[in-house]
């Protein structure tokens, strides 16, 4: 009784819009400036950072939304993921740096350091970057995970853990001899494998790049959630001490998602810098990691779609209201979340949900295609 | 008429528990416990509240660890294993309160449930086949929950979430089933159901079961383990049991 065909499940379409209106926009751009449909440079820069935020917000959401684990220290993930590419973009300044050194970056002349430290061998090259924008925030919940996971550490602790995780990171790379640049981080990136970064083309094609990367990461998980596996992060979610009982391992079940989500996290951090030309300790705030849950509240967690859709108007909102009232911003997003969690407890994708029949309400879209793999 | 407690394990006892004791804060919540059940056996046990019942389930699943004292399955040491390891081994456990997976229909509960690969990363890639299709239809017809197979667990009434606990219990086929308050909140008629069904696993499966309920334990007709204080009270069949004189004290209090 295997259905043929699926329908489209909301990631599903989550992907299609993001891969569409992301290449859209990307194209638009590169119209004559007189054109009544061109999209200015600034536009296309807040738009892959929307997107990066996107990608964060599909993070936080795998393992809050799906596995029950609220984490308040995610954006230390993105931000790892961000200063692997940070450092590959740095390395590319070559001798262009005002300091003209061949061999190190400005910040490092600057200290008077007269050799590379070993950590930044082979960020020259953007496939080395790019597998330590992975490696390093997979590394890191691997090691925290296997530690936490396996001691049981749960709920409101847990996400104490997390919080006082990313402020570690931020302390430690606030120091200038960590040789991370310290307090300015990493900056006045020239170009990415040879395209010049201020090149309207180069922003363009990140942007539509940035679209394609999200849009992998919710088919990506989509599957992931749609498999056994997806029907046991539920079952932990719900009823932990239960799986243990049936023979599962909890721990190892979290630790999977746990790293599967660092590894989004490190890849929307690496998108966000080189669309962004600046990464340094203030990404690592505790601050961040909390707005990365509340797009994600806004949203609504335990769909796919909702998170990409919170990131995308929060960070709009914040974008409009910042140019407005911008002392009163952290004000207005606390009292978003305050509303939401009263009003709105599934977030936007609630309000949908509400509006289909009653009964569907119950059934998390990515849930639905789990059970028909159950259906013989 | 006493069971033969102290002796040694022989090698027709499946569950073994000698001289078990744990201590809450100074409270002893076990008392010297001991208990012997033989291969294919069903066992009820009764006991007024606190007498030890639900600590005698959670030392043997691995959610407490004794302070002294042997519990053996199958001549394996169970006191060093955590929950996981010792439901691998073939002990399978339903709760007093229902817990099933409520977001996650009644076929995807069973599917969990169903004994075969443990492995979270295999989960990733793992596919059903027609055996585990048939065992879950087989499971469904057994429990009365085919009409509602497609519906999400937490939908189901609360003695449909118990018959689809004890259906994940079918499903994980354990060797001996624990059944903690099967009949809580059920309708006589459903009481009755439930002691058939119990009946009829008894059949394959070894089975303890903890019951309040005296018409189910007579209609079980099985021998009875009574605890008080966390040790054995008396031990022997419903008729026995009831007759004593101990019994009686206890549970009409002195």
């Amino acid at each position: 009784m295997r259905l043929p065909w699926r329908p489209l499940s909301g990631a599903d379409w989550a992907a299609v819009c993001v891969l569409s209106g992301g290449s859209a926009l990307a194209l638009l751009s590169l119209l004559p400036e007189g054109s009544p449909l061109h999209v200015p440079q600034f536009a296309v820069g807040l738009a892959g950072k929307y997107l990066a935020y996107a990608i964060l917000a599909v993070a936080v959401d795998l393992v809050w939304g799906f596995a029950g684990i609220l984490t308040l220290g995610h954006a230390a993930f993105f931000a790892l993921g961000g200063y692997a590419m940070g450092m590959y973009l740095m390395r590319e300044i070559g001798t262009r740096g005002v300091y003209g050194n061949p061999n190190l970056p400005d910040f490092m002349v600057f200290l008077s350091w007269d050799h590379l430290p070993w950590y930044w061998y082979g960020f020259s090259h953007l496939p080395f970057a790019l597998l330590m924008a992975l490696l390093a925030p997979g590394a890191l919940a691997g090691c925290f995970g296997w530690l936490a996971f396996r001691s049981r550490v749960s709920g409101v602790y847990l996400s104490i853990i997390t919080q006082a995780l990313t402020y570690a990171l931020m302390l430690a790379f606030f120091r200038n001899d960590m040789g991370f640049g310290g307090n300015n981080g990493l900056t006045d990136f020239k170009d990415v494998a040879g395209a010049n970064l201020h090149q309207p083309g180069t922003r363009a094609a990140l942007l539509a790049l940035t679209a394609l990367a999200l849009a992998f990461c919710l088919l990506a998980s989509r599957a992931i959630l749609g498999s056994r596996f997806g029907a046991l992060l539920v079952a932990v979610r719900d009823a932990e001490s239960r799986t243990r009982f049936i023979g599962y391992r909890p721990e190892h079940i979290k630790l999977l998602v746990w790293v599967y989500s660092a590894l989004i996290a490190g890849v929307g951090g690496a998108f966000y810098v080189i669309q962004v030309g600046i990464i340094n300790p203030g990404e690592f705030a505790p601050g961040n990691s909390i707005e990365a849950v509340i797009w994600v509240a806004v949203g609504g967690r335990g769909t796919l779609w909702g998170p990409v859709l919170g990131a995308l108007l929060v960070n709009l909102g914040k974008t409009l209201f910042t140019g407005l009232l911008p002392e009163l911003w952290l004000y207005a997003l606390g009292l978003l979340f305050i509303l939401t969690t009263l009003f709105l407890p599934r977030g936007v994708a609630g309000l949908w949900r509400a509006a289909k029949p009653a009964g569907a309400a119950e059934v998390t879209p990515e849930m639905t295609s789990a059970d028909h793999e159950a259906v013989p | 008429m006493t069971a033969p407690i102290g002796t040694p394990a022989t090698p027709s006892s499946l569950l073994y528990l000698d001289a078990v004791s744990v201590t809450f804060d100074g409270f002893r919540a076990l008392n010297k416990l001991s208990l012997v059940l033989a291969h294919g056996e069903m066992r009820a046990i009764i006991g007024p509240n606190g007498a030890g019942k639900t600590t005698m389930m959670d030392v043997i699943t691995g959610k407490t660890r004794p302070d002294t004292g042997e519990v053996a399955f199958r001549g394996v040491d169970l006191t060093r294993m955590d929950e996981p390891a010792i439901a691998r081994l073939g002990i399978g456990r339903k709760f007093q309160k229902p817990t099933v997976f409520e977001h996650l229909t009644v076929r995807t509960n069973l599917l969990l449930s169903l004994k075969g690969g443990r492995q979270a990363f295999a989960a990733l890639f793992a596919r059903l086949t027609s055996d585990e299709a048939g065992r879950i239809e087989a499971i469904l017809a057994r429990t009365r929950l085919a009409p509602h197979a497609n519906r999400m667990a937490g939908a189901l009434s609360h003695g449909q979430k118990q018959w689809l606990e004890i259906g994940m219990l079918l499903g994980q086929d354990p060797e001996l089933l624990l059944v903690d308050e099967p009949v809580a909140g059920m309708t006589d008629a459903e009481t009755m159901q439930t002691a058939d069904l119990l009946r009829d696993i008894n059949r394959t499966h070894s089975v303890v079961v903890v019951e309040h309920d005296m018409a189910f334990v007579r209609a079980l007709g099985v021998r009875v383990t009574v605890l008080h204080e966390g040790s054995v009270l008396a031990e022997g069949s419903v008729e026995q049991v009831s007759a004593n004189p101990r019994v009686v004290e206890v549970y009409l209090g002195r």
